[in-house]
């Protein structure tokens, strides 16, 4: 069996006196779409920080496996070493660089896999010069996969909502991922919006080898694009199965919907 | 309507000013004959002075906001849309050279040593400009670097006879190496924490040099610094100063150059993404520390350079010359010249150095304009005289091919 290209085990968080993660484990597979799901609160985005190393868990393991390597821990690097070794994410409440095109957005993306330094930068030799310009090529590339071509040359700032979504996600997507994270990629997105989302994320898996772990509210999207999906409740995993286990699970009712009288 | 409320408002702001005016302009108290004097007549000066100048200022105000309505796209200054457009670009950076090659030689040395002073301000600027402007990082100890530049030409130079131009790259690294050092342990933290800390910074080398005697000459300051050699050749005193002009010009060129550089590449991408968001910028996969570290450290490289300059030209420093004001002072030119924008750092460092020098004749009120002027470009200009312009990478979709454009 190959291993999980994401294994959490026992992941605790502590701020202070709070339990935001509490023993929580999870695994993900090659090529999986997986979901991530709880009620508010109940740690989901603090799972995506301790991955990505924004924060140090107190306790617990995080390992990757990409594919083609050997397994390694992710514990204690700094966020930037985290998307260099091919986890990227994008964020619930929109963070683009404002100042910058869509496409300079996309190139900042770039950055870790671009290797001129202050001295070529200066001097500029042609080594320098391709690179940008294989900067600037990829990129659109990127742009044009995700359907913001047209948008190119625009300030991030004016772009639609939907489209500032999409662009995170592009922007995530130059940094060569092999697992992407995405955080309510679907917030504030309106149905049409949220059905071109749904589309992008199944060919992101098929057709750029990703594995994608999302964080998502809307249920009818989770159901519908979900391979396997994990709940989280007050810090706590309570289930993981298939979204028709997951339907039928009576904790996960409970934790949305609260105790039904007649259970007790 | 609108006109009628202006006035309105005017008439109440004079009204006040009357009033906050009352004790120092109406009341005068005859000691002698002890008696007060009361001067109407001022009371009524200072209603109408103060009236007419909220209505100019008003209109200014309003001006201006309309013209941001009108213009949102199109607001790129106007020396950017000269420089721009290939017609007037070749004359008009011709007439700039022609201007600054022959300034040496038109006017007496006095004006040539100022010149100077504000070219190394330029130099200064535009090297704090990178960690203020691009990288957004708030740096109140600049100058402790420029006194490092400065003592380090002046020590080298007693004790071991090194001159000008072998100095002049030392710095450089020795500046490099200070910006490392001091951003090493300060860069964890930021805005307001970061300026304060910097400041601290900039302080204790100052104080560590006015009381190492052995070390520094302590408050006494070193004296006979020698000026630089045409090739082993001394100059004499008015000769010097323009070949020091035309070192230093020489030597804003060389920074304009590489900043500019600096700014269009990988890394100043990175500057301007960290300004923005530190933490989106560290998901993407940039070093944030790293980052950092190479705009403060790059900062201090000029500000070394401008050092070694400075004490070649002024031939004796202390540590006077490096207080916290200098910081400020290169602060103001990059805030007041434009944040981000080499154009607007080098008008400011004019403006705000050469300013001074030609208001010696009003002098008694000389810093009270001075402190007006910078007021005025701050509410009339909040993005600096010259505000940035950068280049913006676009893609040209029908050629397939890379353009780069310049864009607000």
């Amino acid at each position: 069996m190959n291993k999980p290209i994401l294994s959490v085990k026992n992941l605790t968080m502590n701020f202070g006196g709070l339990k935001a993660l509490d023993d929580v484990s999870i695994a993900i597979e090659k090529g999986q779409i997986a979901a991530l799901i709880g009620p508010n609160g109940a740690g989901k985005t603090t799972f995506f920080n301790c991955i990505t190393g924004i924060y140090e868990p107190t306790k617990g393991v995080v390992e990757i496996t990409p594919p083609g390597k050997n397994t390694q821990s992710l514990r204690g690097l700094k966020p930037n070493y985290v998307t260099e070794r091919g986890i990227a994410r994008t964020f619930q409440n929109i963070r683009l660089f404002h100042g910058m095109t869509v496409l300079e957005n996309v190139m900042i993306g770039r950055h870790c896999r671009l290797s001129s330094g202050i001295i070529k930068a200066m001097l500029q030799p042609p080594s320098q010069k391709n690179e940008e310009q294989k900067a600037v090529t990829d990129s659109y590339e990127i742009l044009e996969k995700i359907g913001l071509a047209k948008y190119v040359n625009d300030m991030a700032v004016n772009l639609p909502y939907g489209a500032q979504r999409r662009l995170e996600i592009a922007r995530a997507l130059a940094t060569d991922p092999f697992l992407l994270l995405l955080d309510e990629p679907a917030a504030g997105m309106n149905p049409q919006e949220t059905k071109e989302l749904d589309d992008l994320i199944l060919w992101l898996r098929d057709n750029e080898n990703l594995t994608i772990l999302l964080i998502e509210h809307d249920m009818k999207l989770v159901m519908s694009l979900s391979d396997w999906i994990h709940v989280v409740d007050y810090g706590k995993k309570i289930a993981e199965g298939t979204p028709e286990d997951i339907k039928a699970n009576s904790d996960v009712i409970k934790a949305y919907l609260g105790e039904d009288s007649d259970d007790a | 309507m609108a006109i009628k409320n202006q006035i309105k408002q005017s008439l109440i702001i004079a009204f006040w000013f009357m009033i906050l005016t009352f004790p120092i302009m109406v009341i005068k108290v005859n000691t002698i004959q002890n008696t007060i004097d009361f001067r109407w007549a001022n009371l009524l000066w200072v209603g109408i002075v103060t009236f007419f100048a909220s209505m100019v200022w008003n209109y200014f105000l309003r001006r201006n906001e309309a013209q941001k309505k009108k213009e949102i796209d199109d607001d790129i200054p106007l020396i950017h849309r000269l420089l721009q457009n290939d017609r007037f670009r070749r004359p008009f950076l011709g007439v700039v050279a022609a201007f600054f090659l022959a300034y040496p030689f038109v006017f007496p040395m006095y004006h040539t040593s100022i010149m100077i002073s504000a070219l190394v301000y330029v130099m200064l600027g535009l090297g704090l400009n990178i960690v203020v402007g691009l990288a957004g990082l708030l740096d109140l100890g600049y100058v402790a670097f420029y006194a490092v530049g400065a003592y380090a030409y002046a020590l080298l130079n007693l004790h071991f006879g090194l001159s000008f131009w072998v100095v002049l790259p030392m710095s450089a690294l020795l500046g490099t190496l200070f910006g490392v050092m001091l951003g090493y342990p300060v860069l964890r933290l930021r805005g307001d924490y970061l300026a304060i800390v910097t400041l601290g910074f900039g302080e204790i080398i100052r104080i560590v040099l006015e009381n190492w005697d052995t070390f520094s000459n302590g408050p006494r300051g070193i004296a006979d610094i020698p000026p630089p050699t045409f090739f082993g050749h001394y100059f004499d005193q008015h000769d010097t100063m323009i070949y020091i002009y035309f070192i230093v010009t020489g030597l804003v060129l060389m920074t304009i150059f590489f900043v500019n550089r600096l700014e269009n590449s990988k890394i100043g991408r990175a500057w301007i993404a960290l300004r923005d968001d530190e933490i989106a910028c560290q998901a993407m996969g940039i070093d944030k520390f790293k980052t950092k570290l190479t705009a403060f450290a790059l900062g201090a490289t000029w500000a070394a350079m401008g050092g070694v300059v400075f004490a070649a030209k002024t031939s004796y420093i202390n540590p006077m010359s490096f207080t916290i004001w200098e910081s400020i002072t290169i602060l103001c030119v990059v805030v007041i010249g434009g944040m981000g924008s080499a154009i607007g750092v080098i008008a400011g460092a004019l403006v705000l150095i050469l300013l001074p020098e030609y208001l010696r004749a009003v002098s008694e009120y000389r810093m009270l304009v001075f402190g007006a002027l910078q007021v005025i470009v701050m509410v009339f200009k909040p993005d600096g005289l010259i505000k940035s312009v950068r280049k913006v990478y676009t893609f040209n979709v029908q050629e397939k091919a890379i353009h780069e454009q310049t864009h607000t």
